[in-house]
């Protein structure tokens, strides 16, 4: 088995830039690629003074010996990831796959839906349905035409997919829940829906797939430090119990969580997130206007490119 | 020689202060308290020592340091020779000498506790380890390569101890580690101004000398599995050290609230994140104004003094029982009493309240009085009624331990007890041929020196299960259980081969 960490990094071995705000990174490494499983995820740390943060595998491939991430660029962190993630960069830390292995179960009909970030990881998911012989069924959803992708993956593992736009500048105009509703009409025997997405979205297919007591997996993201179970600021409602997002999950039934409790702590750090990302913000802009004279060294960290 | 023999009249009868960074001052940077003992004070702290014949501090320390023999070196101003002897059971002096709780060890039956202070012991043992890393020494000893591969389950203090023990018994060993660092709780728990970084680097360098390899980055169980190790990566045995880390909380309402969370979570981010220079360092912490920490252990001595540090008006320790049973050691208690922690002694926290944007406003607790004790053998406490009181705080931080980890449970056959904790036998082997564990995941929340004493211990159950001569001789009692081993009195031992040949 070939040594897993290189001394200086993970590299980034292809990179695809789906709108603005959405880019998809391919990190080298053989052996989370073999050990990966849908509904795992990572944390990565860009650079050694960075935040670690959790991000779901959206795709592995044990043959090329690469994990796939897509990211949209929220925050500081996100953002200086899209500015420095280049092809042949490296990140400072990948450690994982981390959480429990999605159960793909014994269901003959499923729903996969995807919504907004929750699109790419979804996509192991049903991957991992449409292997294990089911009926896959993809509701994936975006704001607009512009920001879709991997529709053709998608179309390649689901039998059947519904598009869902706001704008209805593409497939169905609505949110997921149409297009879930739409599934439960057409099809009155589904076994079960598996939700990615932001909490919003969530919740939102809990309480659509509620009244029809079908089955609703949901997969939580909550603010993490090491992802191990250690500090437990994952610490998420589940019913009556409080479970740890990162050891526990990161999959729960949907109809069980606590999603008001979710995203009231999810907004633990906002100022100072808020704060570093303004900050960011301005290092960019004064880097930008200063960049013809020399390279600024205002972005008072070493760089991590090499 | 014609020394005079030192009686409990002749030694210096008071024990040598070390300077410590005045109290308001420390309290707002993460520079060591302790500025630990210079040659003179070493070597006057020394003297005390009676050399007496029964040496209860060698039984008192986990891993038997030869604790007079050391002593004795610094008397005689042999201070590579202290080290060699510390070295010979303990590879970590700089940071043992800083963490142990040494008054329920060495220095808790001390000869010359019993009338005056007891001897220094930990003072003069990071003495010694700080000399070694100024001056760069280390003992690597000649290794012969016993041609085994260990792998070593967690970087923390029982993996290193481990470690080390099979590097210097000729093992190839690697030890992963979940973090981006080595080290674990050292690294994540224990603040700088007790356990300062650059000394827990320089101890990892030195067992980088021994040929250990660390790897980060690696969550063994979800990259590869304990059974994995065994098989495809080849290691011919494993320890797992994973320490406990699932943090406890107390269950009462307001806990989801935001602005409670556990001692780990707020020493992660402060002390491996940095998050206490942020935005130079990206992870956030949002520091309380009025901090109260539950609990009253070394973690919860921690919490307090970082969030004092991190800038806090008021800093409040909530314990439900009283001082004299608080588990903390007793300089931590001492460091943040100095440093103007409010102690609430007999008090227990029955309600968070958040205020319309969940936030923490306030803790809502109840004064406690001690009745019976309890299995523990500490008086139980017990509410006093109508004694509901509430106060006002905007970040409640939860120090009451640690449950098992569940990833290796998840992820492997091996057996776990009751509790959730890896169930092992004396020998801390576990259900696995071949598989050993220690520290927190076996026996829950200890202390550092406890875990490298299973380190160690661990070790020499993978010597002996790999075949390997183990030349240690710690223990006194262990030396008297392998002279009869298999009921064979030692001398008889070549007349039982002859039988049997």
């Amino acid at each position: 088995m070939p040594n897993n960490v290189p001394a200086s990094g993970y590299r980034i071995v292809a990179r695809q830039d789906f709108s603005d705000v959405t880019y998809l990174l391919e990190i080298e490494h053989p052996l989370m690629a073999r050990a990966a499983r849908p509904g795992q995820f990572v944390i990565v740390m860009e650079h050694e003074r960075g935040e670690r943060i959790p991000l779901t595998i959206a795709d592995f491939d044990a043959a090329k010996g690469t994990i796939t991430l897509v990211i949209q660029a929220v925050g500081k962190t996100t953002k200086e990831m899209q500015a420095n993630c280049t092809v042949g960069t490296r990140l400072y830390a990948v450690v994982g796959p981390m959480g429990i292995p999605s159960r793909i179960g014994a269901a003959k009909k499923v729903v996969c839906v995807g919504g907004g970030l929750g699109v790419a990881p979804i996509y192991p998911q049903a991957r991992g349905y449409r292997e294990s012989g089911a009926y896959v069924i993809g509701v994936i959803g975006f704001r607009n035409r512009d920001l879709m992708f991997w529709e053709d993956k998608f179309r390649a593992v689901c039998d059947e997919l519904i598009v869902c736009t706001d704008d209805g500048s593409a497939g169905i105009k609505g949110l997921v829940t149409e297009g879930i509703k739409q599934a439960i009409a057409a099809h009155p025997d589904i076994d079960e829906v598996v939700a990615i997405g932001p909490p919003i979205m969530m919740k939102g297919c809990a309480e659509t797939t509620r009244p029809h007591k079908i089955k609703t997996i949901v997969s939580l993201n909550p603010v993490m430090v090491d992802g191990t179970g250690m500090c437990g600021g994952c610490r998420v409602k589940i019913g009556d119990q409080v479970k740890f997002a990162c050891v526990d999950g990161p999959d729960f039934d949907g109809h069980l969580v606590d999603f008001d409790d979710l995203m009231s702590r999810l907004v633990r750090y906002k100022r100072a997130e808020q704060e570093a990302l303004e900050r960011f913000q301005e290092t960019c802009r004064l880097r930008g206007t200063a960049e013809t004279e020399m390279e600024v060294t205002s972005l008072d960290r070493p760089s991590t490119d090499g | 020689m014609a020394t005079r023999k030192k009686t409990i009249r002749t030694i210096p009868q008071e024990r040598t202060p070390v300077q410590e960074q005045d109290p308001l001052e420390r309290a707002t940077n993460f520079t060591e308290v302790s500025c630990g003992y210079n040659v003179q004070e070493a070597a006057r702290e020394a003297e005390r020592c009676l050399m007496c014949p029964d040496q209860p501090c060698v039984r008192g320390c986990p891993v038997g340091i030869d604790i007079p023999a050391f002593v004795k070196k610094i008397t005689e101003k042999h201070f590579h020779g202290a080290y060699d002897i510390i070295t010979d059971t303990n590879l970590l002096p700089a940071i043992c000498g800083r963490v142990c709780p040494q008054e329920n060890q060495c220095e808790g039956v001390c000869t010359v506790g019993q009338t005056l202070e007891p001897v220094a012991i930990g003072r003069l043992e990071r003495f010694v380890g700080d000399m070694a890393i100024r001056e760069g020494w280390a003992s690597i000893p000649y290794i012969e390569p016993a041609g085994f591969r260990v792998g070593i389950v967690g970087s923390g203090p029982a993996g290193m101890a481990c470690a080390a023990d099979l590097a210097k018994a000729g093992c190839e060993v690697v030890v992963y580690e979940a973090l981006h660092e080595p080290g674990g709780v050292l690294k994540y728990g224990i603040p700088d101004f007790r356990l300062p970084n650059e000394v827990i680097d320089a101890e990892i360098q030195k067992l980088r000398r021994l040929g250990i390899r660390f790897e980060c980055n690696t969550l063994v169980g979800r990259l590869f599995t304990i059974e994995q190790m065994l098989t495809e990566l080849g290691f011919h045995a494993v320890f797992v050290g994973t320490g406990a880390g699932y943090p406890s909380f107390m269950g009462i309402p307001g806990e989801s609230l935001n602005g409670v969370l556990s001692a780990n979570e707020l020493l992660t981010r402060c002390n491996l994140m940095r998050a206490r220079d942020f935005p130079n360092f990206d992870t956030p912490l949002m520091p309380g104004k009025h901090v109260a920490v539950i609990g009253a252990g070394n973690t919860a001595m921690d919490a307090l003094r970082v969030s004092l540090r991190l800038g806090a008006d008021g800093v409040h320790c909530i314990y439900r029982r009283s001082k004299k049973e608080a588990p903390a050691r007793v300089e931590e208690i001492h460091h943040a009493e100095e440093e103007g922690v409010d102690f609430n002694w007999l008090t227990s926290p029955i309600e968070i309240l958040g205020d319309k944007d969940k936030r923490v406003r306030a803790l809502r607790c109840v004064k406690m009085e001690l009745g019976a004790p309890d299995e523990s053998g500490r008086r139980r406490p017990v509410p006093v009624a109508g004694s509901e009181f509430e106060f006002e705080t905007d970040m409640v931080v939860f120090a009451i331990g640690t449950n098992a980890n569940p990833i290796l449970g998840q992820t492997s056959k091996l057996a776990l007890n009751r509790r959730g904790y890896i169930a092992t036998d004396g020998n801390l082997a576990t259900s696995i041929a071949g598989v050993y564990a220690g520290g927190d995941i076996v026996t829950g929340a200890a202390t550092v020196i406890e875990a490298m004493g299973a380190g160690r211990m661990a070790a020499r159950g993978i010597k002996a299960y790999l075949g390997l001569r183990d030349t240690d001789s710690i223990y006194e009692d262990e030396l008297a259980s392998i002279s009869t081993r298999f009921g064979i009195n030692g001398e008889e031992h070549g007349f039982a081969q002859l039988r049997i040949g």
